[in-house]
């Protein structure tokens, strides 16, 4: 019965926002919320790279220049332009959407470490244009961005971020279900496997990786637009490289293939460095190490391997 | 099996450690600063670091503040202004400090403002441009020299040689942005004219374009250079490969050995506005500045092995300035400020600080000196 459970697609949101819920009525203080927060935010990130690259088997290693894109919506057009919050964070998504789609079907077409380094350029290139543009963005000193509003009350405490983001974190989780579960879904797999099968099988393999693409890109644009609206300053930092090979590398540690693996991911990427900050000079040395144990002690991830283990005991 | 079970208990001490090593003796005054330590901005937050941790031992070494020890919490933010805001949280939540010395770049001091404005504790940051001090915030002050400062320094200097109409080629870079746009700002106040302007890029390595650009317009009598790392030594290789017969001006921003290192004999004669620090010991006797600074290149030099550098300077002077105030006001954060804000002639080593409820930085130009490169070596150009 608890397998039939399990299977049911409503079953991991549910889980995920049972933990929320309860990590939410226990932590301590702002500073456990702060940290709380952005697990969420760089696991709404990595759900949308993982439908990408675990699913569909497409490495992106630009996805922080559609981070970048929302958190600069959010800061320059309110700022600059008087458009209100949260109609820029729409107008952000949208535009990521848009020039996911457009360089997409070209991108796409290319594989392995093609499809990388157009990627990786693609995320530079973004990084300049926040870098340079100083008349906009402020150039390398970032800008601040104005509070959010939402029903005449300004919305600035951790606390209350924990819970928006924790609840577009739910919902995010609950589109990428479905998507999995639906015939599009079956189509990435299929594409994951081989690219030339499923061709044959019948698949518009050009149209299912720019519909990939695009939902990745909107995810990485949203988390980016939380980032800066619960931060209240963004800097290009945001779209740098470094913060794309991030959001790859939560995606690989947690399990690659699995919703749950990403968001694991992103609580060790985000936790870990807290926790190591008092091994001050050594710090990076210990993550590194602790992700090359992770890596070839537990190849497919934590979340599958862990997954495996515990299917395999119980039989 | 097993040692994926030490695996899980490696990690799980891991994350214990943040409670264990979180408790400290509860009579210890906990003086926080956040610093990019490692990452690009590491030449202004490493001499920093050094520098809180070597004077906060001395400090305690004599007793203390007020007979109760300092306890510094440093944590390194890697440059990154998101990275530096967690931390600033950290420091105010779970690490309880009364004060933060740090903020290395104006990026992560921008970042980590609202947090101390919030809790209402003193922030002394390191950071350059003039944006952290004005409008002026309450709980917000800074010990390094404004970019503007630089500019008005350099236009005096000119003004004195009678040189009038001029030329920018400046860094793409936040702090060469940054100058870039003061310069702009207050040239008209100085009589200065600026007949040319070009930029560069972070990481380009031949100027030559730019400053042949320059030298074909008419009348330039000098040129000035805002920028930092590497970029300013390429420039002034290049402008004497072009045989470019005018003043070169650099900023603040080069004032450390390397520059003089990089650019070899082409650094000659090259000026630029710095701190006291760099020429401590060709300072005049009479020089209010002179004993201070001297004790402090000394004492980093023996004990880093490292040279000194302006940098640093601003720490030690946040400290002195935090300890001051400290001695005066005692330990509740709101008294601190309104001590820090009451500092007067309290001598750093990058000037002289007398704060006001409208100056939070408390410099003056007399706190720059016009230093000119002699031989590979600073000079005082007045």
């Amino acid at each position: 019965m608890m397998a039939r459970f399990r299977q049911n697609c409503w079953f991991e949101p549910a889980l995920i926002a049972l933990i929320i819920i309860i990590i939410g009525l226990v932590l301590p203080s702002t500073y456990y919320f702060r940290i709380a927060t952005l697990v969420l935010i760089a696991g709404l990130s990595a759900t949308g790279l993982n439908l990408l690259l675990g699913y569909a088997g497409q490495i992106s290693l630009g996805h922080a220049g559609f981070v970048g894109i929302g958190a600069y919506a959010v800061a320059v057009l309110p700022a600059k332009f008087a458009v209100p919050s949260l109609l820029a964070v729409f107008c952000g998504t949208l535009v990521s959407g848009i020039v996911a789609l457009i360089i997409g079907r070209p991108i796409l077409r290319l594989k392995d470490h093609f499809l990388a380094v157009a990627t990786l350029a693609f995320g530079i290139l973004i990084a300049m244009v926040l870098n340079n543009e100083q008349w906009l963005t402020g150039g390398p000193d970032g800008m601040a961005v104005p509070r959010v509003e939402l029903f005449g009350i300004r919305i600035r405490s951790a606390q209350s971020w924990y819970w928006i983001c924790g609840g577009v974190l739910v919902l995010a989780v609950v589109l990428a279900r479905n998507l999995l579960d639906s015939s599009t879904g079956r189509a990435l797999r299929a594409l994951h496997d081989s690219e030339v099968a499923a061709r044959s099988a019948g698949i518009d393999v050009a149209r299912i990786k720019s519909i990939v693409f695009v939902i990745s890109a909107v995810f990485a644009s949203l988390s980016g637009s939380l980032y800066a609206l619960f931060n209240g300053h963004v800097t290009p930092d945001i779209a740098s490289f470094l913060n794309s090979i991030e959001i790859v590398t939560m995606v690989v540690l947690g399990g690659m293939g699995s919703l749950s693996g990403g968001l694991v991911g992103a609580v060790i990427l985000v936790v870990l460095p807290q926790a190591l900050s008092f091994f001050h000079e050594y710090e990076h040395l210990l993550l590194g190490l602790l992700m090359i144990l992770i890596l070839v002690f537990m190849r497919a991830g934590i979340v599958p391997t862990l997954a495996a283990r515990w299917a395999r005991g119980r039989t | 099996m097993t040692l994926h079970k030490s695996l899980a208990i490696a990690a799980g001490l891991l994350l214990g450690a943040t409670s264990l090593f979180g408790g400290a003796q509860a009579q210890d005054i906990k003086v926080g600063a956040v610093l990019s330590v490692t990452g690009p901005g590491a030449f202004l937050g490493d001499p920093a670091d050094k520098t809180l941790r070597m004077y906060v031992d001395e400090i305690n070494a004599k007793g203390g503040v007020k007979g109760r020890k300092l306890q510094l919490v440093i944590y390194d933010d890697g440059g990154d202004a998101g990275k530096a805001r967690t931390f600033a949280t950290r420091l105010v939540e779970e690490d309880k400090i009364v004060a933060m010395v740090g903020g290395s770049s104006t990026g992560t001091t921008m970042a980590m403002v609202p947090i101390f404005e919030e809790a209402q504790i003193p922030f002394i940051s390191l950071g350059g441009a003039v944006v952290i001090i004005e409008p002026v915030k309450k709980f917000v002050f800074k010990t390094p020299h404004t970019d503007r400062m630089a500019c008005e320094k350099i236009f005096t200097d000119l003004k004195q040689r009678n040189l009038t109409r001029i030329a920018l080629i400046s860094g793409t870079d936040g702090f060469g942005k940054s100058m870039r746009d003061q310069c702009a700002a207050v040239n008209a106040k100085y009589g200065v004219e600026i007949l040319a302007e070009e930029t560069y890029g972070p990481r380009d390595t031949d100027m030559t374009p730019q400053l042949t650009n320059l030298k074909a317009k008419a009348g330039v009598q000098a040129v000035i250079n805002p920028g930092f790392g590497q970029g300013p030594a390429i420039v002034t290789r290049n402008f004497r490969q072009l045989g470019f017969a005018v003043p070169l001006y650099q900023s603040h921003g080069v004032a450390s050995k390397q520059y003089i290192d990089l650019a070899g004999d082409a650094a000659n004669g090259v000026r630029l506005p710095a701190a006291a620090l760099l020429v401590a010991d060709k300072l005049a006797a009479s020089d209010p500045q002179k004993a201070v600074a001297s004790a402090y290149a000394t004492k980093f030099q023996t004990i880093t092995k490292e040279p000194v550098s302006t940098f640093g300077g601003h720490a030690f002077d946040g400290l002195m300035i935090l300890v001051g105030a400290m001695e005066r006001g005692g330990f509740d954060p709101k008294a601190i400020r309104d001590e820090i804000e009451k500092t007067k002639g309290l001598i750093g080593t990058a000037g002289v600080f007398n704060m006001s409820a409208s100056d939070h930085m408390g410099l003056d130009l007399s706190a720059f000196k016009m230093l000119e490169i002699r031989n590979g070596d600073w000079a005082l150009a007045e």
